[in-house]
């Protein structure tokens, strides 16, 4: 992969938010980072570490009292959200109140819909949307008669629709069984490495962060690191760690001589091969 | 008190507005050790809520009766039986935060207890209790509900059945859209109040690294009918059985068959935590 | 609750569920203006034998109907009620200041009763057979005249037709409320009416939190993805006229017409 590291497609500097004026601590304050086109950046945190804010910011939703946000060439604000929610996606948590169509396909159009697009178009695009998630042969069922990750789906192809290029994912998985998490991350995958997504996943899955690129974790409102999975999983330890990562660190308790950082599972097979 | 478990013949549907679903539960014969852990496993529509649902009777069987104790719930139920049921039952729905609705969280716990017909000032107890059996101390007595965070809820909620004295506490997926710690934290007061209470719990779950954390007994469920009922290591025994009932295994035992598969080395026994992985891979010299 | 059938959708493949559902609508509504012109009893049995033609025809089984009927039996007496004790005329049996029952008063309060129950049941063939989205896009149809009264006829549509689509999602949470409530001890239909209305608290606080949740939410979600009220929206969904709907028309005609003559043997 490679990344221009001279043109980002999100740039966050020195965004601080507080929700109400008055109170001196602040939820967020002085975030920066940067996200490369095509690259797969998790956030991670606990509850309370301003995440959801950081979610609420990137969508639009809440304006920063302090530091700006560019996304896709476009500084964000009221007039340019418009513009900005064209080229990126988001995903929400509850599979069902993101569900605005009646039938899947009818959700999938939404988006469409509200660009005005005429009718032909909007057809071709819903079916090859509906293909790319594995949704075309439920394209006329009902939210009801779907479990949460298949409607997780829905909701992406309705996103993809739209032909963005990011993907935002806002705790997308909580709400799934491990299945169902485990296939949306392979479609999300696959969606990566085929259409040059970018995505970013606000999340506290670390499996769902093992897979990403970076990991940019907050605590307190502020970026506490930011790092490969690697990097960050031998250093972060207040957090659900990877299996091979709890593997490793019991492995290390019990006086055994295993490397100092993070091993994926092919890396950890291997290290037990030598 | 511990109190046995035992559905003869269960069947039962479900209606919900026009749609009558048939045989939700379909000639269900179970017996559940009094002071066990049992974990309910399947697909979604196998039957699993409707399994724990019937117990209380907020789904009457068509056929067949479940004995709880001396008490029973069949068909012809009269209502006053049922709330002897219930009183014995704590049943913890999943997203148990979806049910406060009083002004400080000590009123809402004493819901149940007041309901059952316990007095005012000694439900006060019960409540007072409870907020400590789930992790929160009684500084959140006074607050509003609404005003918790998420997990918060939950553990007043399940605070709110606790409070109940329950005999049996049964739970759908508990778990379910928590953090991963705050998720394990309720999971382990739930297996200390199961240790150390002996309280009988029944508890729907999909997440099968918590199946072999928590519970001695598993049930499968398919299409209404109980496929499989024995203890956990059973279960997790025959991996044929798991794929062909599309259920999943615990991460530590997928690691273990990817390692013995690259290695070429068996380890001595089925592992089911990371911890059991462990001392496996150091006593076969792996690690 | 979920007892409520009117405004549930049942799938089936009947002929009434292939009609367009513009058809269905006018059909439906012109059926319940012609019913106040019946005015006889010849009159109401040849409405009666329309409503169970078409009741038979969606292919649902008439208990449903029947069970549809039964959460409004409070509201239909009470009508009928009126009527019989403030309409005078004819024989009087009873006189208490401005109470009477008479003759005339009875009669009518029969026909209400009649009336009342054809018009529920026939809304009912119509939203049993009839997608909700269709219903709406059918709605949506039918209002677009009053757009150039500056009517917001976009947004109703739009709002119909996701309080429908969540429609669902409510009824189950109040199920899964009520449940987890029972479960608490709470029993309903017991006591005084005043303790019937208190059990009722701990189930509707829960769910107006809830809703209000859903609404943000769904508010949000319809925000990012683009819906901007007023503006220009294209519309996926497509209704189509086929002669079945034409026919169904027509019979409509012909069922005035026999209205008429019905109404002149007597």
């Amino acid at each position: 992969m490679v990344l221009d590291s001279t043109n980002p497609i999100i740039e966050v500097k020195d965004v601080s938010f507080r929700y109400d004026l008055r109170s001196s601590t602040e939820t967020l304050s002085s975030i920066n980072f940067s996200v490369q086109k095509g690259e797969w950046v998790a956030i991670i945190g606990n509850n309370g570490s301003g995440k959801s804010t950081l979610a609420g910011i990137l969508l639009g939703l809440y304006k920063p009292q302090f530091g700006s946000v560019t996304i896709a060439g476009y500084e964000l604000n009221e007039e340019t959200k418009w513009e900005i929610r064209k080229r990126m996606g988001i995903v929400f948590q509850n599979p069902d109140n993101q569900f605005i169509g009646s039938t899947v396909e009818d959700d999938v159009a939404f988006g469409l819909e509200n660009l005005n697009m005429p009718y032909e178009q909007m057809k071709m695009r819903v079916y090859e949307a509906l293909h790319m998630v594995d949704m075309y042969d439920y394209r006329h069922a009902d939210p009801t008669r779907l479990s949460g990750g298949q409607k997780q789906r829905v909701a992406i192809a309705g996103l993809l629709a739209l032909q963005p290029e990011i993907l935002l994912l806002d705790e997308a998985f909580v709400m799934l069984d491990p299945k169902s998490r485990k296939d949306l991350l392979k479609t999300l995958q696959k969606l990566k490495s085929r259409h040059q997504l970018t995505i970013i996943s606000i999340t506290h899955d670390m499996n769902e962060a093992a897979s990403s690129d970076r990991i940019i974790v907050l605590k307190n409102g502020t970026i506490s690191s930011i790092g490969t999975p690697k990097e960050v999983f031998s250093k972060e330890l207040d957090f659900e760690a990877p299996f091979t990562e709890k593997l490793r660190r019991i492995l290390q308790m019990k006086g055994r001589n295993v490397p100092n950082t993070y091993m994926s599972e092919e890396e950890m097979v291997e290290w037990l091969w030598k | 008190m511990a109190m046995e478990i035992r559905y003869s013949n269960v069947s039962a549907d479900y209606q919900l507005g026009p749609i009558r679903t048939k045989n939700v539960l379909d000639d269900v014969n179970l017996f559940v050790k009094p002071s066990s852990f049992t974990a309910i496993v399947g697909q979604t529509g196998a039957g699993k809520s409707s399994l724990l649902k019937v117990m209380n009777g907020l789904i009457r069987p068509k056929q067949g009766e479940v004995k709880i104790g001396k008490y029973s719930v069949s068909s012809n139920n009269d209502p006053t039986s049922l709330k002897e049921v219930r009183k014995r039952i704590g049943m913890v729905f999943q997203f148990p935060e979806s049910q406060l609705f009083a002004e400080t969280v000590e009123k809402d716990i004493c819901f149940g207890p007041l309901n059952f017909g316990v007095g005012l000032s000694e439900a006060k107890e019960m409540a007072k209790t409870a907020i400590y059996q789930v992790g929160l101390d009684a500084s959140f007595l006074p607050k509003s509900p609404f005003s918790l965070s998420g997990g918060q809820k939950r553990r007043v909620a399940i605070a709110g059945i606790l409070a109940m004295k329950p005999d049996i506490l049964i739970l759908d997926e508990p778990g379910a859209g928590l953090d991963p710690i705050g998720k394990q934290e309720i999971l382990s007061l739930i297996a200390s109040w199961n240790k150390n209470n002996k309280l009988t719990t029944m508890m729907v779950t999909h997440e099968m690294d918590d199946v072999a954390k928590f519970a001695d007994d598993v049930i499968v469920m398919e299409k209404g009918k109980i496929v499989f009922h024995d203890d956990v290591r059973t279960f997790f025994a025959d991996l044929n059985q798991i794929q062909s009932w599309n259920l999943d295994i615990p991460e530590a035992r997928r690691f273990q068959l990817l390692i013995e598969e690259k290695t070429g080395v068996s380890l001595p026994k089925i592992c089911l935590t990371v911890e059991e992985l462990a001392d496996c891979l150091i006593e076969v010299g792996l690690a | 609750m979920n007892k409520l059938i009117i405004g549930r959708y049942l799938p089936g493949t009947s002929l009434l569920h292939i009609l367009d559902a513009r058809a269905k609508l006018i059909a439906g509504f012109y059926f319940i203006f012609i019913l106040f012109f019946a005015e006889d009893w010849p009159a109401y049995i040849l409405l009666w034998s329309f409503t169970f033609w078409v009741m038979h025809l969606s292919g649902v089984h008439f208990k449903t109907y029947i069970r549809g009927v039964r959460p409004l039996i409070w509201l239909i007496l009470f009508t009928v009620c009126l009527q019989v004790l403030f309409t005078a005329g004819g024989e009087i049996y009873f006189e208490w200041g401005p109470v009477t029952i008479s003759q005339f008063g009875i009669v009518s309060g029969i026909y209400i009763f009649f009336r009342f129950v054809m018009i529920i049941f026939i809304s009912t063939v119509i939203t049993l057979t009839t997608k909700p989205i269709d219903l709406t896009e059918a709605i949506h149809f039918l209002l677009k005249p009053l757009r150039i009264f500056k009517i917001p006829v976009e947004e109703i549509s739009i709002m119909l037709s996701i309080a429908l689509r969540f429609i669902p999602n409510l009824l189950d949470e109040t199920q899964k409320i009520m449940d987890a409530q029972k479960a608490r001890g709470t029993e309903f239909g017991k006591g005084s009416l005043f303790q019937q209305m208190k059990t009722l608290v701990p189930i509707f606080l829960p769910l107006f939190v809830s809703s209000l949740n859903r609404a943000e939410e769904v508010a949000n979600v319809m925000e990012v993805r683009g819906y901007q009220p007023n503006a220009r929206r294209s519309s996926f969904r497509k209704l189509r006229w086929k002669w079945a709907d034409t026919l169904s028309l027509v019979i409509m005609i012909f069922l005035t017409v026999g209205l008429l003559i019905m109404n002149t043997i007597v």
